[in-house]
């Protein structure tokens, strides 16, 4: 049997499991086993989770290539940014500013995706990554309009207010919505669009509607992403949402495994924290050899196991009851 | 009018350059159906390989652009068997992801200090510039240069793909691999020369390049790659006159921009041509459009 419409719930296996594991990281971090450093680390890498599992909605589900994801991780950033440098940061305008950078993502993955889904595959791919270029100018250029956002020299002035318990609840949140959005109807058609649109469509399934549903969702995962980031850092850059932090996520979500959740929570977390290990660990004449390992990472992962780690699976605790394998 | 036309020939001299790039662009994907994003850092490479055999090895001008072109030709060619030919039934997006990480390493790799350095480098000038007067626009030797190579070039490549048996293998092969195959054309053999040939124009793009615009770095072969890429969608990707014409209209029209405009928007300005093309005519200036096979 399968699950019809949406639903919202996480099962009670994976609430435990968040709540234990949020309990231990708070404890450790009291007893300053994890210093502020790591913190922030853990902080960018659940930043990073949500925004790849974003993308991987947008890809890894619906199938629709996008290479334009840091564009809108940049329009959710400056969004909530400029929000709170005019009303003040406190919780409240915090909660307005992620509000406001998923609703901003969403308004123009609507408004540029409604044209450009038309586009398949590689030409979708160059139409978004064009879109991406043209994003980073604004935003280097966008001291003509908002001096605020401060252009090119980047933005300054932002409240930090993204703490761990912030980027925990909501890539907890994300990850619920995630979950009960593919376990269901809608995520079966969003599936079916990607496994072959033409057999889709033939069976009913409006594919303009799904794959517009599925880039803008996508999208405004990356609008939240970039809420949580600006005010982490406390500092915008245009630089930081270029053509290579798409990139960066795509890397992620295909070393997690298209279409699995748990692969994109495993590889954000493992990527950051292996990036940052090796930032740590490697002596500094190397550090550049990093920069030659990720492109190498990836090739060799497409090479290998084009699938990713999960390959489309999922971990149990994440399946609804339904979905379950029978004894 | 003076200023228009001296901008017109600025324009043109860019256009070359992204021609020699979009050639190669569009000669893979006709093959191959692949976004070859590595290519862009191949004309790098060759804008490398033109500095060291003149600046090093004291190499004369000509000589430096076949030795770009040959060393180019080699690296295309292997980046084709080690990366891409593994993946040739594989769904054409691991290709393209593959792809992009072939670039970025090539770009991160050339960065490192043992390597090119990420420091920027002058490129050595040749012969000294001169410029002549024609009424009002001037036009430098360099530009008479870039004008002269890329036109016998992109003439040469079209008399190959016309006229020789190899070109016409070439062509077959981009029509369809299987009957190609059947008619006995080693399909291998004709996709390693696409993307030699293609990686040779890179090469000689690159030099060109770095003569006129004189200084170089590991990082500079993404924007112009990009934007030949742009060209070759333009004009029908997979079309090679198409591609020539695609990359005189980029260069222009980017030229102009940053003439008229801002040369802070001129990116803006080329790839949101891109989008328009793709949406009112994804097959190009020049494509025919296919009706999509069921």
């Amino acid at each position: 049997m399968n699950r019809r419409g949406f639903r919202f719930d996480l099962g009670w296996r994976a609430l435990v499991l968040a709540v234990v594991g949020f309990i231990l990281i708070q404890v450790l971090m009291w007893l300053r086993v994890i210093n502020p450093y790591w913190q922030q680390i853990g902080c960018l890498a659940g930043i990073t989770a949500i925004s790849a599992l974003g993308l991987n909605l947008v890809y890894g589900y619906t199938g629709q290539f996008s290479l334009g994801h840091a564009a809108f991780y940049g329009i959710g950033a400056y969004g909530a940014a400029l929000l709170t440098r005019t009303l003040g940061g406190n919780i409240w305008t915090m909660m307005l500013g992620i509000l406001v950078g998923a609703v901003l993502a969403g308004l123009v993955a609507f408004a540029i995706g409604l044209p450009i889904l038309r586009l398949r595959s590689d030409y979708l791919a160059i139409a978004t990554l064009g879109f991406g270029i043209i994003m980073k100018v604004l935003f280097d250029n966008s001291d003509a309009v908002f001096p605020m956002m401060g252009g090119a020299a980047g933005m300054t002035g932002i409240a930090r207010l993204t703490n761990f318990t912030w980027v925990f609840v909501v890539a907890l949140g994300a990850v619920m919505v995630l979950r009960n959005l593919v376990f269901s109807s809608v995520g079966r058609a969003l599936i079916s669009v990607r496994e072959d649109e033409l057999a889709a469509e033939a069976v009913g399934i409006n594919t303009t509607k799904y794959k517009t549903l599925g880039f803008v969702v996508g999208c405004m995962y990356a609008g939240v992403a970039g809420a949580l980031y600006a005010h982490l850092y406390a500092y915008l850059n245009p630089a930081n949402f270029d053509f290579l932090k798409s990139i960066d996520v795509l890397l992620v979500v295909v070393i997690g495994g298209l279409g699995s959740i748990s692969g994109t929570l495993v590889a954000a977390i493992g990527w950051t924290f292996l990036l940052e290990g090796l930032r740590v660990a490697l002596p500094a004449s190397v550090q550049d050899w990093r920069m030659v390992i990720y492109p190498l990472v990836m090739v060799i992962f497409m090479l290998v196991r084009p699938g990713g780690i999960f390959a489309g699976t999922e971990f149990s605790f994440l399946k609804p009851r339904e979905y379950r394998r029978k004894r | 009018m003076t200023y228009f036309l001296q901008q017109l020939i600025n324009g043109l001299q860019l256009g070359f350059v992204y021609a020699l790039i979009a050639l190669g662009y569009t000669m893979v994907y006709g093959i191959v159906r692949l976004i070859n994003f590595a290519h862009g850092d191949v004309f790098m490479i060759g804008a490398y390989l033109g500095f060291f055999a003149m600046a090093n090895w004291h190499l004369p001008f000509p000589v430096a652009i076949v030795v770009a072109m040959v060393g180019c030709a080699a690296l295309g060619i292997f980046i084709e068997r080690i990366a891409y030919k593994p993946l040739r039934n594989a769904p054409r997006i691991s290709a393209l992801i593959t792809a992009m990480g072939v670039s970025l390493f090539i770009e991160n790799f050339t960065n490192l200090n043992f390597m090119f350095g990420p420091a920027p480098r002058a490129y050595p000038r040749p012969f000294a510039i001169r410029t002549f007067d024609l009424g009002g626009v001037s036009i430098s030797n360099i530009q008479i240069i870039v004008f002269t190579v890329s036109i016998l070039l992109m003439v040469a490549l079209s008399l190959f793909v016309s006229r020789t048996k190899i070109g016409r293998a070439m062509r077959a092969v981009s029509l369809d691999k299987d009957t190609a195959r059947l008619m006995g054309v080693n399909v291998d053999t004709m996709i390693s020369v696409t993307f030699g040939i293609g990686s040779a124009l890179a090469g000689a793009g690159g030099v060109l390049y770095g003569i006129a615009y004189p200084q170089i770095q590991p990082l500079m072969g993404i924007m112009p790659g990009l934007k030949a890429f742009v060209a070759a969608v333009l004009g029908g990707i997979g079309i090679i006159p198409g591609a020539m014409l695609g990359a005189v209209i980029m260069g222009v029209v980017e030229t102009f921009t940053s003439a008229y405009v801002s040369s802070t928007l001129r990116d803006a300005v080329a790839f949101g041509i891109l989008i328009l093309v793709l949406l009112v005519r994804p097959t190009g200036l020049l494509g025919k459009s296919l009706s999509e096979k069921v």
